[in-house]
């Protein structure tokens, strides 16, 4: 789409192929990073976007995940056609990712520290020494206190935002120029959710840092994100800079996604919360022609037969939608 | 983590007790009729008086218990009646080949089990881990004696390379197939548990956060899951050794092995009761003490254990 | 059990069949050999091409025979055919298998509800116990308390199995217990008022039904495996009876020399526990695949 991308993600495909049928988890999916830019994406629980994290890193589990098609360029090479070898060197290295639940994501019988440094040891081949000094000091920086006698206690001493934010060493720890984050404060305290997002920012802009910041928190992204990809059903259905996005949501989905938001209104007190009707597809019963359209407001007799283009509407805001 | 190691110390004491008694209460079934016992053999009139003296058959039951745990408490497991030696000294001289035995077997189980185990998850769902399971099923389906009368006709018999039987002043040569037969059984046991416990760990998120650190996939295994994974086979490792003990006497028996199960089931054929009671104790305090030592063992292993309060 | 309660878990049991029965690869495998074998044990009476106990004339010619045409498995040392033998042999294994199970599943299920339901002293008492029992080595005990009874035989194989194996059924349905009683639809169910008879037996125990089944096909196969190893100790059933155990017991002595005597029992018993673990992974996998331990 265009040039100058850290990361571009063409047309990609990643299919689950189940007892009950294929899943098309990500189906055609177009996206790409600029060095230093923030990407939010967005959707609901099933909608892919963790999908297309995995199929970036390649650790779509097999079976019964399969990238079918697509490529995904990353610094000139495609990263679906390396060899895992080479794959295994940009993991962690070049590009880091993060997830969802940081007691379940961290070994439970490993120290912390020992945790971090392992990455260090494996892709910089120093000696343990030097690996475990580095780690102290990439826990340093994602500000965790004391951090010399924290690298010896276990994950389960810990609380949720400091597991997080050994989490975030891990990824950093080597300086990766694209930082992938699932879904990173879900998991976390309210309180603390503004902590971690704060520190992530902060470190990118140390660090120069590509984000892809996955989320269903619309809220996040208005704080954070640069541009604003919206996923549904495994496809994107509209992607514009974050102001863009929020000010004229073309795509019905987000303008849905943005009403349900809760509003503080001065006066409004009792308006009630628009929740979208319907429920997410089943991603083995699509209809054919517009995914949305079971779900949508504004639906027209010409959604149904076929599925609409991704056009650019105006100038860097693209919508799936033929009212937009 | 003290106070995890004292929690089952504890717990262990009960059932101490729970043994002693039964075996007691055993003792006191078998040897209460003096009558009984006079009839059942053709006894040396000096050993009847001595039996008589030592179970104090005129005294109340619980008298009669702390007796037998006095004795208990200085080895006094009574005389055999066959030789008239004391139990304990005979116990004492066939538990090494037993303990020899038992080791052997259970390294034997360990090694096989847990690598074809580890095959077996790893290239989960394919032809090799179908072979894995089927021979593991094979080795839990077929009775631990005839197991052993067919690796002799095929080992010692066709091929020759090891002895028939006997224990051979602890030759290795001899060692090799009572080991094999008496580990096949667990190695089955501890198959299944590895590629069980590895294919759920391997599920965990935290094998997945390995992955994207874009470590080698055989550290990822080995060194997160395995780990991690290791903690189910201990528990089963410690429960193994009862089975092993289970499966010495047949072994034995079967390659005229001098241990305790051959012991065993020799003083039954002799209705020398006070071995056979002695012995069934010894077991099951082995049985009891390797079942402890695992339990410490994984306060050791696993840090979430180690480091609670 | 009162009549209520047995019509309540009778409901209860074939709700869980009716709804859900999958003809999983290890159900069809394992019934089919256990078929097999089952169908050889009952008509063996027809299928034996020979009496298995009565020793025929002429008698050093028929002893210790080969597998040839004439017989298929071989003879032993009395000249009897091995075919027949092991087909006879079938009927009195599987039977101490099955009934040495039926008389251990209520047992246990009795004590670890009682266990695993009032919990406190009652469960203590009652787990300590199963502990100490636990404690001896399975076999070891058997053979300590064949020892006890005056003769070995049928009647003792059955008593020593069933003093030997209750506690593992105990302790299984205990723990179903024990993360039952805590379930959601017990307190509903409490709160309206139902009795402590009630609550045990017709909704505490129709859940744990499903593992216990599996439970009862490994069951059988322990037993079988038992039975055979008393057997070839000489401390199971005696002569003229015939157990796959015990045609080993007498295969013994020949095996270098005449190793067929040993060959076929020792696969008959095989091939039959193999079916009934088969059968029980099987089940275990369509009732509760989170089972698989």
């Amino acid at each position: 789409m265009r040039n100058g991308s850290l990361l571009m993600i063409q047309d990609l495909q990643t299919h689950f192929f189940t007892g009950e049928g294929v899943v098309r988890a990500v189906d055609g999916v177009t996206l790409s990073v600029r060095p230093g830019e923030t990407l939010g994406l967005v959707g609901e629980s099933g909608c892919g976007k963790t999908v297309t994290a995995l199929s970036i890193l390649r650790l779509v589990p097999d079976p019964p995940g399969r990238i079918v098609g697509g490529t995904i360029c990353f610094d000139g090479r495609d990263l679906l056609r390396l060899p895992e070898e080479e794959m295994r060197s940009i993991r962690g290295c070049a590009i880091s990712m993060i997830f969802q639940e940081p007691m379940t994501s961290l070994n439970p019988v490993f120290t912390v520290g020992e945790q971090v440094a392992e990455g260090i040891r494996h892709h910089q081949k120093v000696s343990r020494r030097e690996a475990w000094d580095r780690a102290v000091e990439v826990l340093r920086r994602v500000k965790i206190p004391d951090p010399a006698r924290r690298a010896y206690e276990y994950p389960h001493q810990l609380s949720g935002g400091l597991r997080q934010r050994v989490m975030i060493a891990m990824a950093l720890a080597l300086g990766p120029r694209l930082l992938i984050a699932d879904e990173p404060t879900t998991a976390l305290d309210v309180t603390i959710q503004a902590q971690i997002i704060e520190l992530l920012m902060g470190l990118q802009e140390e660090m120069q840092m590509a984000v892809i910041l996955i989320t269903h928190d619309l809220g996040v992204i208005a704080e954070t994100a640069d541009r604003v990809v919206v996923m549904y059903a495994g496809r994107v259905v509209e992607e514009a800079s974050a102001e863009q996005l929020f000010e004229t949501p073309l795509h019905p989905y987000t303008q849905g996604l943005l009403e349900s938001l809760p509003k503080l209104e001065v006066g409004k007190r009792h308006r009630r919360l628009t929740a979208i009707p319907g429920v997410i597809p089943n991603l083995l019963d699509l209809p054919t022609g517009c995914k949305f359209a079971p779900r949508c407001p504004k639906v027209i007799g010409d959604c149904w037969p076929t599925e609409p283009e991704l056009k650019e509407v105006r100038p860097g805001h693209w919508a799936r939608c033929i009212l937009a | 983590m003290r106070r995890y190691v004292l929690s089952r110390c504890g717990q262990a004491v009960p059932v101490l007790f729970g043994v002693t008694l039964i075996t007691f209460l055993l003792t006191h079934v078998a040897l209460g009729d003096p009558v009984r016992a006079m009839m059942g053999q053709r006894a040396d009139p000096e050993v009847v008086a001595r039996i008589r003296a030592e179970y104090g058959l005129d005294k109340p039951l619980w008298h009669r218990y702390a007796l037998y745990m006095g004795k208990l408490l200085v080895g006094d497991l009574g005389y055999s009646y066959r030789q008239g030696r004391p139990v304990s000294e005979t116990l004492a001289e066939r538990l090494p080949a037993t303990a020899r035995l038992a080791v052997a077997a259970m390294v034997v189980a360990l090694v096989f089990g847990m690598t074809a185990g580890i095959v077996a998850a790893v290239r989960h769902n394919t032809g090799v881990d179908l072979l894995m399971m089927t021979l593991s099923l094979l080795g839990i389906s077929t009775p631990v004696f005839w197991l052993g009368m067919m690796l002799i006709l095929l080992f010692a018999v066709s091929l020759g390379w090891f002895p028939i039987s006997g224990y051979g002043d602890g030759a290795f040569g001899h060692l090799v197939l009572p080991a094999l037969t008496l580990g096949a059984l667990q190695a089955g046991y501890i198959a299944r548990m590895t590629r069980s416990a590895l294919l759920e760990v391997l599920r965990q998120e935290y094998v997945r956060t390995a992955r994207a650190k874009g470590l080698k996939e055989r550290v990822v295994i080995l060194k997160h899951g395995l780990r991690n994974g290791i903690l189910p086979i201990l528990t089963l490792a410690g429960i193994g050794l009862g089975d092993l003990l289970v499966g010495a006497p047949l072994t034995e028996t079967v390659f005229g092995w001098p241990g305790l199960g051959r012991l065993l089931v020799a003083a039954v054929g002799n209705r020398d009761l006070p071995v056979v009671l002695g012995a069934t104790l010894l077991f099951a305090l082995i049985y009891l003490g390797a079942n402890l030592v695992v339990d410490l063992a994984y306060a050791l292993v696993d840090p979430r254990v180690r480091l609670a309060e | 059990m009162s009549e209520r309660a047995r019509r309540g878990t009778g409901r209860s049991v074939r709700g869980l069949f009716s709804g859900q029965w999958q003809w999983s690869p290890g159900i069809v495998l394992g019934s089919a050999i256990l078929l097999f074998f089952g169908l050889m044990a009952l008509l063996s009476t027809l299928l034996a091409p020979y009496d298995p106990t009565r020793i025929p004339e002429g008698l050093q010619g028929l002893s210790l025979l080969p597998p040839r045409g004439d017989h298929w498995f071989g003879t032993d040392l009395l000249g009897r055919d091995l075919l027949s033998r092991v087909l006879y042999g079938a009927r009195i294994s599987l039977l101490i298998g099955i009934v040495v199970e039926l008389v251990v599943t209520p047992i246990g299920v009795i004590i670890g509800l009682f266990a695993g339901y009032f919990g406190g002293r009652i469960d203590s008492v009652l787990m300590r116990t199963t502990d100490a029992v636990m404690a001896f080595p399975a076999l070891v005990l058997a053979i300590a308390l064949t020892a006890l009874l005056e003769q070995p035989g049928l009647l003792s194989v059955i008593i020593v199995l069933t003093a030997v194996r209750w506690t593992t059924v105990a302790r299984l349905v205990r723990v179903q217990v024990l993360s039952l009683r805590e379930a959601e639809h017990i307190a509903a169910i409490v709160a309206l008022g139902a009795g402590k008879g009630r609550i045990i037996f017709r909704h505490l125990l129709p859940n744990c039904l499903a593992p216990i089944l599996v439970a009862m096909t490994f069951g059988v196969a322990s037993n079988i495996l038992a039975e055979a190893g008393l057997g070839f100790l000489g401390l199971g059933i005696q002569p003229p009876m015939v157990s796959w155990g015990s045609l080993l017991a007498e295969g013994a002595v020949y095996l270098t020399a005449k190793p067929w005597l040993c060959v076929f029992p020792g696969l008959a018993i095989t091939c039959t526990v193999l079916g009934f673990h088969v059968l029980g992974d099987g089940l275990r996998d369509v009732l509760d695949p989170r089972l698989r331990s």
